[in-house]
C-alpha cells in the first residue's frame, strides 16, 4: 500500500504494526486507545497478514501486559495499548519485562490525569514512561510521534528496538495524535527477521533450557544482571537517540516541545521566522533515550529556551539537565486537554526573546 | 556437598534420575510435599515423553525458584499473573505443553482473576496448586484457603471469617466454570501406618496425585484447560512435627477440601 489514506491515528498505528509483521495482540479496552484493538480485530484473519496469529481481549490491563510478556517470552512480536490509567497499571509488567528482557511494544495513548482524569489530550505521563514508573533500576525505550504519518511508521521502529536490545518500547501518543485524521502514506516496509534462538522459550529440545527470569536471590548474581542492564541502557542512550531539530542552527531562541504540542510550535516557529526572529524547534522523539548532546549543542547559539508541554512541567526537567546552566529554560503548559494557542505561545516567545534583548 | 545434599543424590539415584530433573537439590523444607510434587510432575512429563516441548511458568511463592530443578524452558512470572503468562505463550505457541506451580496466595489471592479466567477461556495450559492454607514463603500469613480458627501471623487469634470471610475452594470454584476440562482435589501427604513389623507410611495419596498430574497433561493435549489442587503441609509456619502436620493435611484440611475428581469433561479417567 503506497498510495495516499486518510485515516485516524489509532488506526494508522494498527496498520504500521501489522506492517511490521505483528503475531499478536492483547487487548484492553480504554478511551482514547480503543481504535487500536478495534482496527487489529477487524483485520484478524486477512489473509493480507499472515503473521497476524494472535487476537485477544483480557479481562484486565494486568492480564493484557502479562499476556505479551508470555508471547514475547516465546520470541514473538507482540504488543498492547492502553492510555494513561491504564499505563499505571502496566507498571509491574514492564518492571519484570524489562528484568526479564523481554521485547514488546505497550503503546500510551495518553490522555488528562491524575486518577480518572479525562479522555482528553494530556503529556502527564512524560516522567512515567522516561523515569522508570515501575520499582527498580530500569528504562523504556518511549518514542513519541506527532503525526498520524508517524504512527504509521514508529511501529517498525519500535519492533526493531526491542528485538534489538531485548527491552520493552513504549510508543507515547496522546489522544490527539490517536484520534487526529491525516492523510499519510504507508512506508514500504522490509520487515525484519529477529533471531531469538538463543533466548526464547520453545521448549529444550536438542539444547540447553532457556529460563527467562528477573529474580535472583543471590546478591552478586543478581548485581551482575542489573549492572547488565545498565550497561545495555547507556549502549541505547549512545546509539539510538532521535529527534527533530528544526531551523535550529542559528536559533538564539528553541522552543522544546514533543508529541501534538510541537505541532503548533512548528507553525509558531515559521510564523516568527518570517517576521525575522532567529527561533526554532526542538523536538525528541525517543523521549528516552532524551537527546541531551543535541540540548547541549543547541545553547551554542540558543541562550533562551520555552518549553511547551501538556502538562505542568515534565519534559522541561530533561531539558534543563542538557542546557546544565548555559541558558534560560521557562516553560509553558497546558492541562485538562486544553491547547496552547499558536497566539499564546507567539507571546510567550516574544517575551522570552524581548528579555534576551534586554538582558 | 553437604551431607543432606549427597543423601538426596544417593536417594535420588535410588529412584532413577529423572530427565526432566536437574541435578540440584531442592530448597524446600524437609517434609514439605514441594519436593513430591516436583519428583511427580517430572515424572508425568518423562512418561508422556514431553520434556522437549515442555514449559514452566513459576509463580511467586516457594515455587518461584522451581527452573533451578525442572530440566525444561522456564518463565518466572509476576506475583498471581502466571496463568496470564501461559495463556500469551500458549496463544503463540500452540504446539507447547506449558504449566504453572502456583501456592495458595498467589493463585487464590492476587492472582484469582488470571486463573479464574484462563479456566473461563478453557486455556489449555495445567495448573498445579499447592493448597498448604497459609502464605509460605514470606512467613506464614492468612492465605484464602486458611481454616477457620487458625493461627498464622496475621490471624494471631485464630481466622475469624466473619472478618475475612471463609476459606475459599478453589475446585469446586473452577469445576462451575464451563471452560475448566478437569478439576482435581489431591493430597500429596503420606499417611502413617500402624503394622505389625511397626510404623508403616502408606503412599496412596502421592500415586493418585501421580496418575491426576499425568491426566492434567493428558487434558491439556486434548485442548482442555486442567487443574490439580493439591494438599499439602506446612509444618514450619502451621509450628507443628513434619508428620503431624502430614495428619492434619489428611485428618483435617480434607474436611473443608474434600479430595476427588470435581470436573471430568473429557473422561480421561475413564480412559
Amino acid at each position: 500500500m503506497t498510495e495516499r489514506v486518510y485515516m485516524k491515528g489509532n488506526e494508522a498505528l494498527a496498520y504500521g504494526a501489522l506492517k511490521a509483521r505483528l503475531n499478536a495482540y492483547f487487548a484492553y479496552p480504554i478511551t482514547p486507545s480503543s481504535e487500536i484493538p478495534e482496527t487489529l480485530a477487524k483485520e484478524f484473519g486477512n489473509e493480507e497478514y499472515p503473521d497476524f496469529k494472535v487476537f485477544l481481549q483480557s479481562a484486565s490491563e494486568l492480564e493484557a501486559i502479562n499476556m505479551v510478556m508470555g508471547a514475547a517470552s516465546g520470541g514473538l512480536r507482540a504488543m498492547t495499548a492502553t492510555s494513561s490509567p491504564g499505563f499505571s497499571l502496566k507498571q509491574e509488567g514492564l518492571s519484570y519485562a524489562a528484568g526479564m528482557e523481554l521485547p514488546l511494544l505497550v503503546v500510551n495513548i495518553t490522555r488528562g490525569g491524575p486518577g480518572l482524569g479525562n479522555v482528553a489530550p494530556e503529556q502527564s505521563d512524560y516522567f512515567q514512561m522516561t523515569k522508570g514508573g515501575g520499582h527498580g533500576s530500569y528504562r523504556l525505550i518511549v518514542l513519541a510521534p506527532n503525526s498520524v504519518q508517524e504512527m504509521a511508521s514508529l511501529p517498525k521502529i519500535a519492533f526493531d528496538l526491542a528485538f534489538k536490545y531485548r527491552n520493552p518500547v513504549c510508543i507515547a501518543g496522546d489522544a490527539f495524535t490517536g484520534q487526529l485524521k491525516e492523510d499519510i502514506v504507508f512506508p514500504s516496509i522490509e520487515a525484519t527477521e529477529y533471531d531469538v534462538s538463543s533466548w526464547a522459550v520453545t521448549g529444550a529440545k536438542g539444547r540447553e533450557r532457556h529460563v527467562i527470569s528477573s529474580f535472583n536471590l543471590d546478591p552478586e548474581v543478581h548485581a551482575k544482571h542489573v549492572t547488565s542492564l545498565d550497561q545495555k541502557y547507556k549502549s541505547i542512550e549512545r546509539n539510538e537517540v532521535r529527534y527533530e531539530s528544526y531551523l535550529t542552527d542559528d536559533a538564539e531562541i528553541v522552543i522544546a516541545s514533543f508529541g501534538i504540542s510541537s505541532r503548533i510550535c512548528k507553525s509558531v516557529v515559521n510564523k516568527l521566522r518570517q517576521k525575522g526572529s532567529r527561533i526554532g524547534l526542538f523536538r525528541p522523539i525517543t523521549l528516552w533515550p532524551f537527546p541531551y548532546d543535541e540540548v547541549r549543542r543547541l545553547t551554542e547559539h540558543a541562550k533562551r529556551f520555552l518549553v511547551v508541554e501538556l502538562n505542568t512541567g515534565q519534559m522541561v526537567e530533561d531539558v534543563r539537565l542538557g542546557v546544565e546552566g548555559r541558558a534560560r529554560v521557562e516553560f509553558f503548559g497546558k492541562v485538562g486537554g486544553l491547547l496552547p494557542t499558536e497566539r499564546e505561545i507567539e507571546e510567550e516567545s516574544r517575551s522570552l526573546m524581548e528579555e534576551a534583548i534586554t538582558a | 556437598m553437604t551431607e543432606q545434599e549427597s543423601g538426596l543424590r544417593e536417594y535420588r539415584k535410588k529412584l532413577g534420575r529423572l530427565e526432566a530433573l536437574t541435578e540440584t537439590p531442592t530448597h524446600y523444607c524437609q517434609g514439605c510435599e514441594h519436593g513430591e510434587l516436583t519428583r511427580l510432575i517430572a515424572s508425568a512429563i518423562e512418561n508422556l515423553g514431553i520434556r522437549e516441548r515442555t514449559v514452566m511458568i513459576n509463580s511467586v511463592g516457594c515455587s518461584a525458584l522451581a527452573n533451578a530443578y525442572f530440566n525444561v524452558d522456564h518463565v518466572v512470572s509476576p506475583h498471581g499473573r502466571a496463568p496470564a503468562i501461559a495463556t500469551g505463550l500458549k496463544r503463540v505457541r500452540p504446539e507447547l505443553v506449558v504449566y504453572t506451580i502456583q501456592g495458595d496466595g498467589d493463585a487464590l489471592a492476587i492472582g484469582l482473576s488470571e486463573v479464574m479466567y484462563a479456566a473461563i477461556r478453557g486455556q489449555p495450559i495445567s495448573i498445579f496448586l499447592v493448597n498448604n492454607a497459609i502464605y509460605g514463603m514470606t512467613g506464614g500469613q492468612m492465605a484464602p484457603t486458611t481454616l477457620q480458627g487458625q493461627i498464622t501471623t496475621t490471624t494471631p487469634y485464630g481466622r475469624d471469617v466473619e472478618v475475612t470471610g471463609g476459606p475459599i475452594d478453589a475446585s469446586r470454584l473452577l469445576s462451575a466454570i464451563d471452560g475448566s476440562g478437569y478439576v482435581k482435589r489431591v493430597s500429596l501427604a503420606v499417611t502413617e501406618l500402624e503394622t505389625a513389623r511397626g510404623k508403616s507410611y502408606s503412599i496412596k495419596n502421592i500415586l493418585e496425585a501421580k496418575q491426576a498430574i499425568e491426566n492434567a497433561f493428558k487434558v491439556q493435549m486434548m485442548g482442555g484447560f486442567s487443574f490439580v489442587e493439591c494438599l499439602s503441609s506446612c509444618w514450619v509456619n502451621w509450628k507443628l512435627p513434619i508428620m503431624e502436620a502430614k495428619r492434619f493435611v489428611n485428618d483435617q484440611l480434607v474436611k473443608q477440601y474434600p479430595l476427588g475428581t470435581y470436573k471430568d469433561k473429557f473422561g480421561i479417567e475413564k480412559k
